[in-house]
């Protein structure tokens, strides 16, 4: 397979770009294999892809029922942090978030990851504490963080409203420095030419309609292209986890599908150098490479499938974002989509063996699966290879809340959405 | 979206906080099994098509409602109270 | 350079209204009536901006909102609008725009050296390279990266205009003022249904404008004016014009904009820039119309290639010529239709280059050249010559070239209907083979489609499908149908069929034949994307970026799937089409904002005597929605200072604090005590009346979830309090059990939350403060003992007393109507003033609490069980209540779960909330809740540990890594103050 870097880019335009080859092939599906993955989103993808790498186990399929890359990998605000509280979940992002760094040149494939900062902001001495609280846990870790305050907020992102005469005067925030943003499609086709080179078979149009089982143990999937068998199933379908999970017999988990919208304004030149957001009004915003501001706001609050949401969050994330930023009032809005989340009942996800012998489950990512990716992928694919959990995902079971276990990073209880 | 509430009329889904899954059922007071009361707490169907959830009118009357929704089309087909004066009380 | 103003022509412009404006300095004139783009052409500016990529030249390209090319900078300051179509903009006096995307100027633009590497820029590029050794040398190169991309600049200042909301509820509503929309009006006005029209326009009448056909025995212009006439006189029609609809959402709510102020330098008085409107429609008739197709050759975005319906509109609506020498490039008749009513409106029309080999049509005065393509336009800032030649059908191969000299090529490439809103409602597009475009499906709600849309391009074809469409939603709607006779119209121009034609070939490879015109993708990127395997539309739009820009590919989109389809070998349909998402049409942000914005996000709540707070130099604190008085500064203090004072008052005197923030529920019913019993994790079924009694409750699933106190005030009535936190989640926390759980508990909760002021008198002196002045009760120990509720008057004035105390000292709580408040607040103040009664904020009343040992908002962090606070004992074991069975899974139990202790700092520092607790090295827990504690002179804390209850005495590091802070504490019990309880009762 040919390397891709600025001399190939040279090469080929010599040859009028007439020899680039597919990124990935198509292969039609074999009858067996030793690990199937359900699901060609990212985390599907970056599973087959370290099942590969890390564990030798190539004979692969990542089993797609659209076209690859064309779930929640597609349709996020592409923000990556590792800037949690708990010690679970801050080990396991900033895991991912170590991968992250390492992506573009461990893929041959450029993420575009722009590592320009997150800050959070605190409206409150409350939230100043409980944000010092997660700093400190952070910094605790190992990962980055600064406590920083008005003035210093102001200085680092122009335009930002930082007076009093508004409703949530800005009194500091919360810093990543090494939080930022990717190119979210490219993560996708990243990783599954990564696999693909690996000889990892990646079957887009490919849907999964049943299981086959042997008593409770699954040995394969009924597709709409034949029958597949693998010792070993793994399920990585955020947003239809239980639509999924529900064709092998589970009939109920610790999960609700919430719609989250997104939006992205018309391109301005270089306007905002960090990811904001904004803690009183649910939104995150961030400029992409391209010049779009990308805006993220709360879900729509009820149980959808629809991948589109309603016009209370564009009102309200508007509402918010001209607060913020009054300069931005006569940006324009251009696009809008919808993912759809993975609510657990918790807040955190879960990666895990089971819950059927030869089953594998990578589920309840709520907000967190983007910036997840590459840590999601790695400990899947070590818990699918070994049998059991990396100590990274060894406290996201699915039967945590059956013992009292649950990681409530925002302590707000099994109301999905309330997280 | 819009709601019909019995008791205000048809007011858009922004009137109304969504409590979630109808379908559950809370174990009986003299139940102590841990299991059944997690399967009762965090437990969902969750299903793709119609959904039978539970939403309050929170911004008028406060009634809860039983409302029927697709969560693909998000299409509404049926609405009830919920509560000592709904049909199924009296 | 080439256009300019036709004689006498022009029918939306005053000539007696000539207008002044500005583009990038340049001082041009207009008319009224112009938009920017007629008037910029008018004065010859063909160039007006350059493209994302590559900064090639760019002119107008259309007429309308599906502009790709002519994005400008509009107005200055806070007024500055990036991006703005020029096409959208109606011109008024003092208008200055500006042109984008260019460095130093748009004519000579820097960047457009870039085309030098135009080579390497090809779809996917950035993922191929910039890897260099890693992170550092990517954010070195992103840095450039991101200051070529980006079109215009974000403002400097505030926007100083106002946005509206307006809610509209109609009958039937129709997206589309052209025919087709205006005779579904008037078909359905009969019915009396309420009809709200709306077009994007300052004129209705659509591409039908444009109409020499006689409909009805009169000419398409009278007809127009005289059914919006008729429409205007029914009092159940509203016409809307310059409102867009751009979001077609759940259950027929349609989102909208009015442009109430665009047209004018600033709003005038009183008057918003735009309003944002809520559709609630029962029945919409979308009657969009279309747009005309570009057509794909070498060299096809210069300026001077526009779409020939767009020059047609120039002329004829604001009497503009795009050109002096004009070519029209068509694969259909109505290039023809449109080179005939050009020239007579005084365009010289020399040729007409079509690529079929046979038309009816017959021309005057034209060169038509049948068989033929036009395989390149040349010219550096715009057009001078095209290539032309002969075009083989069976191979689509071409022969010889020859060269034209033009400064105009007007391209004409069939139409494509715009199905962006019945897109997004779901319904899945239809390919219609003969205009070679997607229509709308069958629709999935409530709507329906007509005219042009849907295919019936031809006039009296598209107005009757008008008629049936608001037939059909009358009869839909229950409503009253009168027959009404088919619409005749003889003259009208004939349908486009369109010859399929996707990419022209052309002898220079290297020349690009651009499909989108915004993102600059071209044939070649297509080609690149197809070799890598992204083929299905999905991936080709995100991997080479087509249709992503502002116009959402209007112009694009079509040709992008003709040609995919063509190099994978399959149909149209068969590639598939994507799905248009809202918004149709960019919406500022300030627009969806409305008022609420700044001061008006969020509603600010306050309290009765909150102006008395201010007045005595209250520094408030947000506490869930509410303001509350923080500290009450006196001259030189600090917070601290005066937090510190506030405190030590009320140990040594009295205080009062304001606590109408907390929630306050009112639980009535035969069931009452019954109902609290299940809910709260303590016994509530023996509370007597006129006693208060503290409660825990918990979350189904065991965790604490708020506390409080209820007063029984009769055997069927409970005033419950909860934390202002809390306040709503409680009350319907209560109402989904009543409802839902528990339907025949005879029990009714309400919300009074607002309806009354409370405050809290604490203090050694309280009870004698309280004495002055309330006359009715009897305070002694017997008559009012700890947890008492009384009923009382302080003057005239009616108060419920609760004898109960979160500070420790001997404390009442005085309840007043919520009116009465500051009436209250003051009489206990002047009471109080021969006890140098202090009031006291937020601050001093967490100092007191934190020194008592009670537990807040930190400590009830969501995450807690009774258990980890000390309340183990406090659970009832005896009932069943909310969450009595999941507290009791192994992990809320665990002997390693934190547990609350307090804090002493031993090296006299203050310990900062947010630090962690270290033994040795091992991180054990954090500290919740910090203050400095007067009474015992030292800085306290709360802390959640590991093992707590083991540790008392021991000496541990809190660390605060955050600012490298360390603090030497102490454990010891997290009742700093008075545990016994003695100082309630002095």
């Amino acid at each position: 397979m040919s390397r891709y870097s600025a001399f190939s880019l040279f090469k080929n335009a010599l040859s009028g770009h007439k020899n680039w080859k597919r990124a990935w092939r198509a292969p039609e599906p074999q009858k067996k294999y030793d690990v199937i993955i359900i699901g060609g989103g990212g985390h599907g993808l970056a599973t087959a892809y370290y099942l590969a790498k890390e564990h030798g186990i190539t004979n692969v399929a990542v089993l797609e029922k659209g076209g690859l890359g064309s779930g929640n990998i597609g349709r996020n605000t592409t923000i990556i942090r590792s800037n949690y509280m708990l010690g679970a979940n801050t080990r396991f992002y900033e895991h991912s978030m170590k991968l992250w760094e390492g992506l573009s040149n461990d893929l041959n494939y450029n993420m575009m990851f722009s590592q320009r900062g997150l800050i959070n902001l605190a409206h409150t001495p409350g939230q100043m504490d409980a944000f010092s609280r997660r700093g400190n846990a952070m910094l605790m870790e190992g990962v980055d963080a600064e406590l920083i305050d008005n003035q210093e907020v102001c200085r680092r992102v122009p335009g930002l409203y930082c007076g009093q005469n508004t409703r949530f005067p800005i009194l500091g925030g919360l810093c990543q420095p090494r939080a930022g943003t990717a190119r979210h499609d490219a993560v996708a086709w990243g990783y599954a030419r990564g696999a693909d080179q690996y000889g990892v078979d990646i079957i887009e149009h490919c849907e999964v309609i049943g299981f086959i089982k042997d008593g409770d143990t699954v040995t394969g999937v009924k597709t709409n292209r034949g029958e597949i068998f693998a010792p070993k199933i793994g399920v990585s379908v955020a947003g239809n986890t239980s639509t999924v999970m529900k064709l092998a017999g589970i009939d109920k988990l610790p999960i609700e599908s919430h719609v989250l919208q997104a939006f992205v304004s018309e391109p301005l030149k270089p306007f905002l150098n960090t990811v904001v957001t904004y803690g009183a009004g649910h939104l995150y915003i961030s400029q992409s490479d391209k010049g779009g501001l990308v805006f993220g706001g709360d879900l729509d609050g009820y149980n959808s499938y629809a991948q589109r949401g309603n016009l209370p969050i564009f009102e309200h994330v508007a509402a918010a974002a001209v607060t913020m930023f009054p300069v931005l009032s006569r940006l324009r809005l251009l696009r809008n989509w919808g993912g759809i989340m993975d609510m657990s009942m918790d807040g955190s996800p879960i990666i895990c063996k089971g819950p059927l012998p030869g089953l594998y489950l990578n589920a309840g990512w709520c907000y967190g699966g983007f910036k997840a990716t590459p840590a999601a992928g790695w400990c899947f694919a070590y818990t699918i290879a070994k049998d059991q959990p990396h100590p990274l995902n060894a406290d996201f079971t699915l039967d945590r809340f059956y013992t009292g276990h649950e990681l409530d990073e925002g302590g707000s209880g099994p109301y999905p959405g309330h997280q | 979206m819009i709601i019909n509430c019995p008791i205000c009329g048809p007011r858009e889904a922004a009137e109304y906080s969504y409590i979630g899954d109808a379908t559950r059922v809370r174990p009986e007071a003299d139940n102590i099994d841990l299991n059944s009361w997690s399967d009762y707490v965090h437990q969902r169907q969750n299903p793709r098509g119609n959904h039978h959830e539970h939403w309050q009118h929170s911004g008028a009357c406060r009634s809860i409602l039983c409302v029927t929704r697709d969560t693909l089309s998000h299409a509404i087909s049926g609405v009830k109270l919920v509560g000592p004066y709904s049909e199924d009380t009296k | 350079m080439s256009g300019f103003r036709l004689h006498n022509k022009g029918i939306l412009i005053n000539k007696d209204a000539p207008i002044q404006f500005s583009f990038d300095g340049k001082k041009m004139n207009g008319f009224k009536g112009d938009t920017l783009a007629s008037a910029l052409l008018a004065n010859g500016q063909t160039l007006v901006g350059r493209s994302f990529k590559y900064h090639r030249p760019r002119g107008i390209y259309s007429a309308g909102p599906e502009e790709p090319n002519a994005l400008v900078s509009l107005r200055q300051q806070g007024r500055h609008e990036p991006n703005t179509v020029a096409t959208g903009i109606e011109l008024y006096d003092g208008l200055i725009a500006n042109s984008q995307n260019a460095w130093p100027s748009l004519n000579f633009d820097v960047m457009a050296a870039i085309q030098i590497f135009s080579p390497f820029l090809i779809a996917g590029f950035y993922y191929k390279t910039f890897m260099g050794t890693g992170q550092r040398f990517w954010h070195f190169c992103e840095h450039f990266i991101r200051r070529a991309a980006g079109m215009g600049k974000a403002g400097l200042e505030a926007d100083p205009d106002r946005y509206e909301k307006a809610n509209i509820f109609s009958d039937i509503v129709i997206i589309g003022g052209g025919c087709a929309g205006l005779i579904a009006a008037r078909t359905a006005v009969q019915s009396g249904a309420k009809i709200l029209l709306v077009d994007e326009n300052p004129e209705l009448g659509g591409a039908s404008l444009e109409e020499e056909a006689t409909i009805e025995g009169i000419n398409t212009a009278d007809w127009i004016a005289e059914t919006i006439n008729h429409l205007a006189k029914n009092n159940n029609v509203t016409l809307m014009r310059r409102t867009s609809v751009y979001g077609y959402f759940d259950d027929n709510i349609l989102g909208a904009v009015e442009r109430v102020s665009d047209h004018k330098i600033e709003p005038e008085n009183n008057q918003p820039r735009q309003r944002h409107l809520k559709i609630f429609a029962k029945r919409v008739i979308i009657a969009t119309g279309t747009i005309e197709r570009p057509l794909v050759f070498a060299g096809n975005d210069l300026p001077g290639i526009m779409l020939a319906n767009a020059a047609l509109r120039y002329a004829h609506r604001y009497g503009v010529a795009v050109g002096k020498n004009v070519a029209i490039f068509t694969n259909n008749d109505d290039g023809y239709q449109t080179a005939i009513q050009l020239k007579k409106l005084g365009v010289n029309v020399t040729t007409i280059i079509d690529a079929r080999t046979h038309t009816n049509f017959t021309l005057d005065g034209i060169k038509s050249i049948t068989g033929h393509v036009v395989t390149s336009a040349k010219g550096s800032k715009y057009i001078k010559q095209i290539d032309i030649a002969p075009y083989d059908h069976s191979d689509h191969s071409i022969g010889d070239i020859q060269s034209l000299e033009v400064d105009s090529l007007l391209i004409s490439g069939g139409y494509t209907p715009m199905i962006n809103l019945t897109s997004q409602t779901g319904t899945p597009a239809i390919f219609n083979e003969e205009i070679q475009s997607f229509i709308p499906g069958p629709p999935n709600r409530a709507w329906q489609a007509c005219g042009a849309l849907i295919g019936a391009f031809e006039l009296e074809e598209c107005l009757n499908t008008a008629i049936e469409a608001a037939q059909n939603s009358q009869k839909l709607l229950g409503l009253k149908v009168s027959p009404v006779k088919p619409v005749t119209v003889s003259g009208a121009n004939l349908k486009a069929i369109p010859f399929a034609l996707t990419e022209i070939p052309c002898l220079q490879t290297s020349a690009k034949k651009f499909i989108d015109f915004q993102h600059d993708v071209t044939v070649n990127d297509l080609q690149i994307a197809h070799r890598e395997g992204f083929r299905s539309v999905e991936h080709l739009k995100r991997y080479t970026t087509l249709g992503m820009a502002a116009d959402q590919g209007k112009t694009s989109n079509m040709n992008a799937l003709a040609i995919m389809a063509q190099l994978r070998g399959i149909s149209i349909p068969e590639a598939g089409t994507t799905r248009f998402r809202a918004p149709y049409k960019p919406v500022a942000l300030g627009t969806l904002a409305g008022r609420y914005i700044g001061n008006h996000f969020s509603p600010l709540r306050r309290t009765p005597m909150h102006d008395w707070h201010i007045e005595h130099g209250a520094e408030m604190i947000e506490a869930g929605l509410w303001h509350r008085p923080r500290v009450y500064k006196k001259s030189g203090e600090t917070v601290t200072d005066a937090y510190i004072r506030e405190a030590a008052a009320v140990r040594k005197t009295v205080g009062i604090v304001d606590v109408t923030s907390l929630g306050k529920i009112d639980v009535q019913g035969p069931d009452a005590a019954e109902f609290l019993n299940r809910i709260y994790a303590n016994a509530f079924l023996k509370v007597d009346v006129g006693k208060a009694r503290y409660g825990v409750m918990l979350r189904e699933d065991g965790y604490m979830f708020d506390d409080g106190t209820s007063w029984r005030l009769s055997p069927t009535q409970f005033l419950m309090t909860t934390t202002t936190a809390n306040a709503a989640t409680v009350l319907s926390h209560m109402e989904q059990l009543l409802n839902i759980d528990w339907p025949s508990l005879k029990v009714h909760v309400s919300s009074i939350s607002d309806q009354w002021a409370a405050m809290a008198v604490a203090g050694p002196d309280s009870r004698n403060v309280l004495q002055k002045i309330i006359t009715d009760i009897v305070l002694s120990e017997e008559g009012c003992p700890f947890m008492a509720v009384r009923h009382g008057h302080i003057g005239q004035i009616p108060i419920i007393l609760a004898r109960l105390s979160f500070s420790g000292e001997r404390a009442y709580e005085v309840y007043t109507g919520s009116h009465h408040g500051t009436a209250v607040w003051s009489a206990i103040i002047e009471a109080g003033q021969q006890f140098d009664i202090s009031p006291y904020g937020t601050e001093a009343l967490g100092t007191l609490r934190i020194e008592k040992g009670h537990i807040s908002g930190p400590e009830l962090d969501g995450r807690t069980t009774m258990g980890d606070v000390g309340f183990g004992r406090m659970a009832s074991t005896k009932k069943s209540y909310i969450g009595s069975v999941l507290k009791q899974r192994p992990g809320l139990n665990d002997p390693d779960r934190l547990s609350m202790v307090g804090l002493i700092s031993t090296d006299h520092k203050a310990i900062m909330a947010g630090s962690y607790m270290l033994d040795g090295d091992q991180n054990i827990g954090h500290v919740t809740s910090t203050t400095y504690s007067p009474v015992l002179k030292k800085y306290i804390a709360l802390a959640l540990i590991k093992q707590g209850d083991d540790r008392l005495g021991e000496d541990l590091c809190a660390v605060f890594p955050l600012e490298d802070e360390k603090n030497n504490v102490q454990v010891v019990d997290p009742h700093f103050y008075d545990k016994e309880g003695a100082q309630l009762y002095v």
